[in-house]
């Protein structure tokens, strides 16, 4: 009794602030999803309707964000800007996960040379400077929306194929699937059926915190001119392009750097969060 | 301990044999017949053909493999397409000052993780736990160019209190230069790299500081702790000494493996800030898809990144016992 009050006050307000933090995550997340999936209808303006005489203008009723060096609408460029990062960081996440969940899955049930070929392979892989990596692959594929989702999926799958593992190895030992094996049942229908289901917690919060990474190097990406090509109004470049106006005008930088931040943070936060709730063995530690 | 160096030396070789693999693969990677990719579409086919010739693609793959193994063994990352010199030449030019940029940096975000960290740790649950905490998600989610762009515009071109590009003398030979009685270029060159180093800290000093909070957290609920302040001794000291130290170990690796991710952030910082280094290169190489001098790069980084994650593993066994005992 004594024990469990002194770590409920131990421990009282951070577990406040990860409540708070799922919530507020998830608030940020599903609004900036929300924006992506509507912006045909919050859009107010033509992403390519310019209006010279209204360059750079502040924040107005007609121009929400502003505009612009092209006196083009910022505020429907940038939830255009979240269409295309949700939807590379999406397709960057979903086959990272798929593919470091079948390297975690056989890596972890079947063990021996397996085992030590796919983590040693693992290994190489985490052995490079992730951006650098990210790089060099969009570099030699050359830009396009799906190439730029393959690079991030060369640095991303190790992540799952670790956790997996480990996941994996535990599980292989309880006593359920012990059982299922002892009736008889394949190795696959054992890891599709008792083991990846019970994989999924872990899985769902590395793919939280994977959509922040994978929209940070994306729009990376196309801060460094190798993303999508302009006029395709990607965070990253206006980030760039809006720095050759910084010294006079510094709006069109910082807006689409901050929907950049407070996007990743909503689902650093939101991954953050669902640790916390799915994952038992962090849940009294920081 | 010497076997443990050896088991552990011996695992660098396959990890080396990978990366050089890899390193090779993105040349298959390319689509289509990569002498002309690479030169783009202007290329006369005699241009093709010798580019060809000199990148070995006439060869089998597996005999290419072979040949960019030999060369790389011997120091030789072949030759840069548009530059004209050879690729280790001018990668060793520039390796300086990616170094010096990613030393300082490791070293600002250890500083301010560490103690951003403990003092969170020691009122867990408290007001100054829940700022500095709400710091490390902040500085987490904080992505590094526009952190860059941001400080840059406040401290040089608001304020002007610090130059917005460029590199002063290098810090060893300044450091060099002060004690010789010359302060001034050092100066000069702490100022230059104050705003890419921070930039490029902050991010890692988050991670760092979370960390090391947990790691605090834990070791402070362990039983000498308790002897140690049943004894008398100061809580400040049981803190930073007692505790900080045993604290530290698991951190340590973590304070390695950022040192990978700050050699990638550098290409960003690098950027921004015109610093001369490898990260610079590496867009020039990009933009220009001079792929012997792309692949040399990331094999540069990749193998100082694998001596850096070798060196901790070594130091952690020299730290704690237990690991070189297993």
């Amino acid at each position: 009794m004594a024990d469990t009050k002194l770590r409920a006050r131990r421990f009282r307000l951070p577990r406040r602030l990860r409540n708070a933090a799922l919530l507020i995550g998830a608030a940020i997340s599903s609004t900036i999803i929300l924006l992506a999936v509507f912006a045909p209808f919050l859009a107010t303006h033509d992403l390519a309707a310019m209006d010279m005489v209204n360059r750079f203008s502040g924040p107005s009723v007609e121009h929400l964000l502003g505009t612009d060096n092209f006196g083009r609408d910022i505020w429907s460029r940038l939830i255009y800007g979240a269409r295309i990062s949700l939807t590379i960081a999406i397709i960057a996440v979903v086959c990272s996960a798929i593919i470091g969940t079948i390297v975690g899955l056989v890596s972890g049930y079947f063990g021996g040379w397996v085992d030590l070929l796919l983590m040693r392979l693992t290994d190489i892989f985490l052995g490079f400077p992730p951006l650098l990596l990210v790089l060099a692959v969009v570099a030699v594929l050359g830009p396009g929306l799906f190439n730029v989702a393959a690079s991030l999926v060369v640095v991303s799958w190790t992540e799952y194929a670790r956790v997996v593992r480990s996941t994996t190895l535990s599980l292989r030992e309880q006593n359920y699937v012990q059982a299922a094996r002892a009736l008889g049942a394949s190795p696959w229908r054992i890891l599709l059926r008792e083991i990846l289901p019970n994989s999924l917690g872990p899985i769902t919060v590395l793919a939280s915190l994977g959509l922040g990474t994978a929209i940070v190097w994306e729009s990376a990406l196309s801060f460094l001119g190798f993303g999508l090509p302009p006029p395709a109004p990607t965070w990253g470049w206006s980030l760039s392009y809006g720095t050759r106006f910084i010294r006079d005008e510094p709006w069109l930088s910082v807006v689409s750097g901050a929907a950049i931040m407070v996007t990743v943070l909503g689902f650093n936060l939101l991954g953050d969060g669902l640790r916390d709730v799915l994952d038992p063995r962090h849940k009294n530690r920081g | 301990m010497t076997a443990y160096v050896i088991r552990r030396l011996l695992l660098f070789v396959p990890m080396a044999i990978g990366i050089v693999i890899v390193t090779f693969c993105l040349l298959l990677l390319i689509p289509g017949d990569p002498a002309a990719v690479l030169l783009g579409q202007e290329a006369t086919p005699e241009a093709i053909a010798t580019l060809r010739r000199t990148l070995g693609l006439d060869q089998p793959a597996y005999i290419q493999l072979f040949i960019y193994f030999g060369n790389v063994v011997q120091g030789d990352l072949g030759q840069s397409i548009f530059q004209n010199a050879p690729v280790s030449e001018i990668i060793l030019g520039r390796i300086g000052a990616t170094l010096e940029l990613a030393i300082v940096a490791l070293t600002m975000s250890a500083a301010i993780g560490i103690t951003l960290g403990v003092i969170a740790a020691m009122r867990p649950g408290g007001i100054v736990d829940a700022s500095a905490m709400v710091l490390a998600q902040l500085g987490i989610s904080m992505p590094v160019y526009w952190l860059a762009l941001l400080l840059m515009l406040a401290f040089a071109v608001m304020l002007g209190w610090l130059p917005a590009i460029g590199r002063g003398e290098p810090l060893l030979s300044a450091f060099g230069m002060a004690i010789a009685g010359n302060p001034a270029p050092l100066l000069d060159s702490l100022s230059h790299i104050a705003l890419p180093a921070a930039s490029l800290a902050v991010n890692s000093a988050a991670i760092i500081s979370r960390l090391v909070r947990a790691s605090m957290l834990e070791v402070l609920n362990e039983d000498f702790v308790r002897t140690a302040r049943a004894k008398g001794v100061r809580r400040r000291q049981v803190i930073w000494k007692h505790a900080l130290r045993n604290a530290l170990l698991p951190v340590i690796s973590v304070i390695g493996l950022r040192f990978g991710a700050l050699l990638g952030g550098a290409i960003l910082t690098e950027t921004i800030f015109a610093w001369p280094g490898l990260g610079q290169l590496t867009i020039a190489a990009i933009s220009q898809r001079d792929l012997p001098l792309i692949q040399g790069i990331v094999l540069t980084f990749a193998m100082i990144f694998a001596t850096v994650t070798l060196i901790v593993d070594l130091l952690y066994a020299v730290v704690d016992p237990r690991i070189r005992l297993k």
